[in-house]
């Protein structure tokens, strides 16, 4: 079973979020970039479980530039087998979805996993978009993924609880807190993604369809009012006529 | 200018997110007169569809095909796809909850518009849209780069109109054929009776802070009289004290309820990323220095032992008052 994970490198979640002065791009500055935690401790493990039951090449996608490659080998030092770079932009998610998607029309493979949000995107698009251009059946927000032969066996979240569903491969999937388990990479793993391939290819298409006009930081959180705990009733008070909470 | 509406419903009822999408989508089209058009997938109760009027719908298709009884975003965007070709409209509005985020992103894709996803206000008069991204931490003005949007708004995106009419009720045939629906549903398993985190006006969260899980009594207690959600900090759900879905933060579920309880949890940064957009925050903790207070509008410096059932009484002579 071949299976592609796209793979995003976001801040560190503990970065300080500031913006160049124009309010035009993300301030770079002394930041830690990672990879996206759902796609790393999620998507990527659990095709790491699967190839490891079932056989398989797991092939990693990334849409930036050579400063990425890092996050790419790190992810390859976990289990990936090959990776993709697309020289690019990331932020708008349709050229993404389309850039991924033309890469694996012209591979085969049975799976697409990825995280289900990017957090610093918050947008919960990519993986919808690209099964869009696929034209394959999608999991959002999944739990849970095994597979039988063709049949895919997932549970997904659904508002207040989840449920399972059965769906033929090929399929995208986006995945959720519970699918997998994270995993440190070892030192036999991190030698051997050294020598595994990175192939930097160009998108067919850069047009993008949304842009950041700006960006801007939220107001400051004025002082906390702190109240006694022996004097609870002035909370209801002030919830009630300050805050009109309730 | 026509917009649509994707009317989510379950067991044929439209759920609440979506009234707010469509008075979103009613005032989309105030400059230019155009209607509000909704469409329901499935099972729907007419009452209930004509109800919709109130929010500012002006007419609700629905589709009278069990097949759409198992969510299949495949499916779900060709028929949605199939309703735009036969009836134009340059935006399309859903609610930012789970089937929105599954739904919006890939019927964007299909009808080539630009998605804006977790539209927090109606476009600015540049055009620009709202939307929160860093988790919380910051803020981005989309700009749209196609001819028409699709929008999938949060909760306080805009408030909701109360009109006295019905929405008039229209059949909609999506022609799809049985080999284009190809997931199916097993098993649905749901919580019974409480408050759905990701839809709660009110949250009561709490944190390692508590000890164990024998003693979440008292903040199902304190939830029960707020009819509020439940919800905790990221290590209570790995050691299973309480269910992955009540995790929130940058790794969890973003929540941003009219009110947020924090209870013994300490203000990480990743902890607040994904709930410091709620309106008011109040946080109980025995150390002055947790970083929550820093994000918090009221707070109690206290045992959560001592004060949450106290809190809890107080709150209930309140609302029995
Ligand atoms: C990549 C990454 C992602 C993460 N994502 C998330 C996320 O999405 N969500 C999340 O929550 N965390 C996340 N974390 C973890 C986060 O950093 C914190 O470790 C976590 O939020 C702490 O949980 P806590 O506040 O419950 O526990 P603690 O930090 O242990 O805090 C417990 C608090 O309870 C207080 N307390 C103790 N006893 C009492 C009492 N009797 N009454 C009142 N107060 C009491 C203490 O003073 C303390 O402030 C993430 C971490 C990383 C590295």
């Amino acid at each position: 079973m071949n299976i592609l994970v796209p793979v995003r490198k976001v801040p560190d979640t503990t970065a300080k979020i500031a913006f160049t002065p124009d309010g035009k791009s993300f301030d770079a500055n002394g930041v830690q970039f990672v990879m996206n935690p759902t796609d790393e401790w999620y998507a990527l493990v659990r095709a790491v479980e699967l190839k490891e039951s079932l056989g398989g090449t797991i092939t990693l996608i990334n849409i930036g530039g050579a400063d990425n490659d890092q996050i790419i080998r790190k992810g390859l030092a976990i289990g990936g087998d090959d990776a993709v770079r697309i020289e690019g932009d990331d932020r708008d998610a349709h050229f993404c979805a389309k850039a991924i998607s033309a890469y694996a029309k012209a591979n085969a493979f049975d799976l697409i996993i990825t995280g289900k949000e990017a957090i610093d995107d918050n947008g919960f698009q990519l993986a919808a978009m690209i099964a869009e251009f696929m034209d394959w059946p999608f999991i959002s927000q999944a739990t849970r993924l095994d597979v039988e032969g063709d049949v895919c066996h997932l549970s997904r979240e659904i508002e207040g609880g989840h449920e399972d569903v059965e769906v033929s491969k090929p399929l995208v999937v986006s995945a959720s807190k519970g699918m997998a388990e994270q995993r440190i990479p070892n030192m036999r793993g991190i030698m051997m993604a050294r020598s595994k391939p990175l192939n930097v290819i160009q998108a067919e298409d850069s047009s993008v369809s949304s842009e950041v006009a700006k960006y801007a930081l939220p107001p400051e959180k004025g002082d906390v009012k702190l109240i006694d705990a022996d004097n609870i009733d002035e909370l209801i008070t002030l919830l009630k006529n300050e805050a009109k909470a309730i | 200018m026509n917009v649509l509406v994707y009317l989510d419903s379950a067991d044929g009822r439209v759920k609440k997110p979506v009234y707010e999408a469509i008075s979103y989508a009613k005032r989309l089209t105030q400059s230019s007169g155009g209607q509000v058009h909704g469409l329901v997938l499935g099972a729907s109760d007419e009452a209930d569809l004509k109800s919709l009027g109130k929010y500012g719908l002006d007419v609700a298709h629905h589709v009278d095909d069990a097949r759409f009884s198992s969510f299949d975003s495949r499916a779900y965007t060709m028929a949605i796809g199939k309703f735009v070709e036969a009836n134009p409209c340059t935006h399309v509005v859903f609610a930012f909850n789970h089937r929105g985020k599954a739904l919006a992103p890939r019927v964007a894709a299909r009808l080539d518009l630009t998605y804006v996803p977790g539209a927090m206000a109606l476009p600015a008069e540049d055009g620009t849209v709202v939307r929160g991204v860093n988790s919380g931490k910051a803020f981005a003005h989309v700009k749209a780069n196609k001819s028409g949007m699709v929008l999938a708004v949060t909760g306080n995106a805009t408030e909701l109109l109360n009109e006295e009419v019905e929405a008039s009720i229209s059949a909609f045939d999506a022609g799809l054929s049985d080999g284009d629906f190809a997931i199916k549903v097993v098993k649905v398993e749901k919580m019974g009776g409480g408050i759905i985190l990701t839809e709660a006006d009110r949250v009561v969260s709490a944190g390692r802070g508590l000890k164990g899980p024998e003693n979440w009594a008292m903040i199902e207690e304190l939830a029960g009289t707020l009819k509020a959600a439940t919800a905790c900090s990221r290590p209570v759900s790995d050691v299973g004290w309480r269910p992955h879905r009540e995790h929130v933060g940058q790794t969890g579920t973003t929540v941003r309820p009219n009110l947020y309880f924090a209870i013994g949890i300490s203000g990480a940064i990743q902890h607040l990323a994904g709930v410091n957009q709620s309106r008011t925050i109040v946080v109980i903790n025995t150390d002055p220095e947790a970083p929550f207070f820093k994000a918090a509008d009221y707070g109690i410096v206290g045992d959560a032992f001592d004060v949450v059932p106290k809190l809890n009484a107080a709150l209930k002579a309140h609302f029995a008052a």
